[in-house]
């Protein structure tokens, strides 16, 4: 017997039970990870009158039969040791009937449950009445009505998870009969004696979904929601990462005043704070997008966005719910592919995870920056619109349509024979409740930070080594750092290779680039900055005159328009981000499926920028 | 009045009851979702190029391409008698 009490909450997506278990545990829940694989299962403590309790949420489930790798996780819970203590089930009194079916099935596993009622106001105005105490003595178990929104009946459902439950008594299905048939029958018998529909009204939700699933008007509001959501990413995102560029600007300084000369410091300051410095600066972007995900996905527009993409994504492969992903790949691919998870079709998800990575990444962006202001003039197209603005939106089409094209040809080539479906709840529409998006912008914006920033951090590391020393003993600071480059195991390696990326326009000085941005696609713009003495490693300007300065040994500028085009469509195709290549390891538990991505898209960057190079020049 | 029908030859609004679920490998799921024998079903609106559909099924609205309506077997109901 523990001390404490090990209660698990389950019920269907849509039920309002992550919002219970914010309210039941607030700011107090952590994601637990269990080692060697990716279940995730977040853990709320909670102390009841001296009672501690840890309180598991599973991701919504329709059954005991689990159809996605979400699913499958929520129902291991129940055969973990200890067992659970006690199920707090969350049901949407608005939708009992198929809300009961999952309770039925985790009602037979004989351990004692609690059920909670939750949108009863939704309910009522269907014009549903529920007998609370009927279905207590029916079920034999305490019943409870809340409004995990409001907060309402929370303290009541808190004291009671100190005490004792039961195991519900009702018979649902016969006695060796357990059909979705007879489960069902017995769910309409027992609702038929606690519930009444006393008048019958429309909700508000079919008239939105006129509007939200219309041949065009429902592509164009998506689209308006894509670019207003893209705008305020750049716009609002651009302040906070100028701090911490300033903020680590200044540690990096400081600690240079204060450190010791000698190999450590360099370490701390070149690969340690560098390292850290390039994961915490993408966070603004990432959890910004993340917080819009989650509002779309919150009140319950990213269904209908899922509904009208699927016949179009369907023949490319992919279904409805690769959408969520893909655009999550805009900010980080790390997260949007662990977000694959719901998708049931093996072969959807795994094509999806395939394809994700060449959606344009926020870690491309300053790659973008430098390249575009370095060949692109800043002139207004047609006296309205940026070029240069143009070819940064050009970029991102060209990286979704890749991700697309991409799609078919792995439609053809895996093999498997079950076929995809699309069988998914519409939920109502309803107000954003506030308190999952922060916590799901939270959570997701965490795990980058901690799946990719523990990659990073080890690959820029390792590159400072590679960049810093030599197979020629070197003394530091006689010469220039720039040289020192050219003289490190990175330079030789540049230079190494040298011959393989000629075709393609790139000298040994980009070569060193492609290699160290294998940290983080960004570390691209530091490498160039260390290539060309630039002291101020932010300092666009500085790298970009040096670079437009920079000559062959003919006189032609290294960086022309073709050069930089095919770096560009470069850095589009591919994979140089150790992060996605874990965590892609980890989804698939394979080392077939990331091997074969970081070939597929390398071959398709190295071919496009020849052909890219070959125009141009 | 009474005709079994297949779910994908319903009008929009048109009210019906499940009758029967043709074996597939979506079976399961599909009954999990409550589409069931007995079950009251309607269609409501349909995607961009008509499919996927989306049904009221009992009381909340589920979605499911033309392949998987197609294994579902209703009877079309008076709509005298099922006002929605």
């Amino acid at each position: 017997m523990s001390s404490y009490k090990k209660i698990v909450l389950a019920g269907n997506p849509n039920c309002g039970k992550s919002s219970l278990f914010n309210q039941l545990t607030g700011l107090k829940q952590k994601i637990t990870n269990i080692p060697g694989t990716t279940i995730e299962n977040k853990v709320g403590k909670l102390i009841v009158d001296g009672q501690e309790i840890h309180l598991i949420d599973t991701p919504g489930t329709y059954s005991f039969n689990p159809k996605s790798l979400d699913e499958r996780e929520a129902v291991k819970v129940y055969f973990e040791d200890p067992a659970p203590d006690a199920i707090v089930y969350v049901a949407d009194a608005a939708n009992l009937k198929r809300n009961f079916f999952y309770f039925s099935q985790l009602a037979q596993q004989g351990t004692p449950m609690v059920l909670v009622l939750n949108m009863l106001d939704i309910a009522s105005f269907k014009g549903f009445e529920i007998d609370i105490d009927r279905l207590e003595k029916e079920l034999g178990i305490r019943v409870f009505k809340i409004n995990a929104r409001l907060g309402e009946g929370i303290k009541n459902l808190k004291q009671a998870l100190k005490e004792d439950q039961f195991v519900p008594h009702y018979a649902f299905g016969g006695d060796d009969d357990h059909t979705h048939e007879s489960h069902y029958d017995s769910i309409a018998k027992l609702l038929n004696k606690t519930t009444k529909l006393k008048s019958k009204r429309e909700l508000v939700s079919g008239k939105i979904d006129a509007w939200a699933t219309h041949p065009i008007l429902g592509y164009l509001l998506f689209l308006i929601v894509l670019l207003v959501i893209f705008q305020s990413v750049f716009t609002i995102a651009a302040y906070p990462m100028d701090w911490i560029e300033q903020g680590f600007g200044w540690l990096s300084e400081f600690l240079s005043k204060t450190l010791a000369e000698g190999w450590l410091k360099r370490l701390t300051i070149n690969g340690l704070l560098a390292g850290v410095a390039g994961v915490v600066v993408f966070v603004p972007q990432i959890a910004i997008l993340f917080f819009f995900m989650g509002l779309l996905e919150d009140t319950g527009y990213m269904a209908r966005v899922s509904f009208i993409m699927d016949k179009m994504l369907r023949s490319l492969g992919l279904s409805g719910k690769s959408v969520v992903p893909l655009l999550s790949g805009a900010a980080c691919a790390i997260p949007a592919i662990m977000s694959t998870r719901n998708i049931e079709n093996w072969k959807d998800r795994l094509i999806t995870i395939m394809v994700t990575p060449l959606m344009s990444c926020s870690a491309r962006l300053p790659v973008y920056t430098l390249l575009i202001s370095l060949a692109i003039p800043s002139d207004k197209f047609l006296g309205v619109v940026s070029l240069q603005a143009l070819v940064m939106l050009a970029m991102y089409v060209l990286g979704t349509l890749a991700a697309l094209v991409a799609a078919v040809v792995f439609k053809w080539f895996i093999k498997y024979e079950i076929p995809s479906y699309f069988i998914m709840e519409l939920p109502i529409y309803h107000a954003p409740r506030w308190s999952n998006i922060w916590l799901n912008m939270w959570q997701k914006s965490r795990s980058f930070v901690t799946e990719a920033g523990k990659v990073i951090l080890i690959v820029s590391m390792v590159l400072w080594f590679l960049a810093s020393y030599g197979p020629k003993p070197t003394t530091p600071f006689s010469i220039q750092e720039s040289e020192e480059l050219e003289q490190s195991y990175a330079g030789h390696f540049g230079k190494a290779i040298e011959p393989a990326i000629a075709p393609i326009g790139f000298n040994w000085k980009i070569g060193i680039s492609l290699i160290t941005s294998f940290a983080a696609r960004e570390v691209f713009v530091g490498t160039m900055s260390t290539i060309y003495s630039v002291d101020d490693e932010e300092n666009f300007e500085q790298i970009r005159t040096k670079m437009n300065n920079d000559t062959t040994p003919s006189g032609a500028p290294v960086y022309s328009l073709a050069v930089v085009l095919s770096l560009m469509v470069f850095y589009a195709f591919a994979m140089q981000c150790m992060g996605t290549l874990a965590v892609v390891y980890k989804e698939t538990k394979s080392w077939k499926w990331p091997t074969l991505q970081f070939v597929y898209m390398t071959a398709l960057a190295y071919v496009s920028s020849w052909v890219v190079f070959a125009l141009f020049s | 009045m009474r005709q079994k029908v297949k779910l994908t030859e319903l009008q929009i609004g048109q009210i019906a009851r499940v009758t029967s679920v043709e074996e597939s490998p979506y079976k399961e799921k599909l009954q999990e979702m409550g589409c069931i024998q007995g079950a009251l079903i309607k269609p409501i609106f349909k995607a961009p190029f008509g499919d996927p559909i989306a049904f009221d099924l009992e009381e909340y609205t589920l979605s499911m391409r033309k392949t998987e309506a197609q294994s579902v077997n209703v009877k079309l109901l008076d709509p005298l008698f099922y006002q929605n």
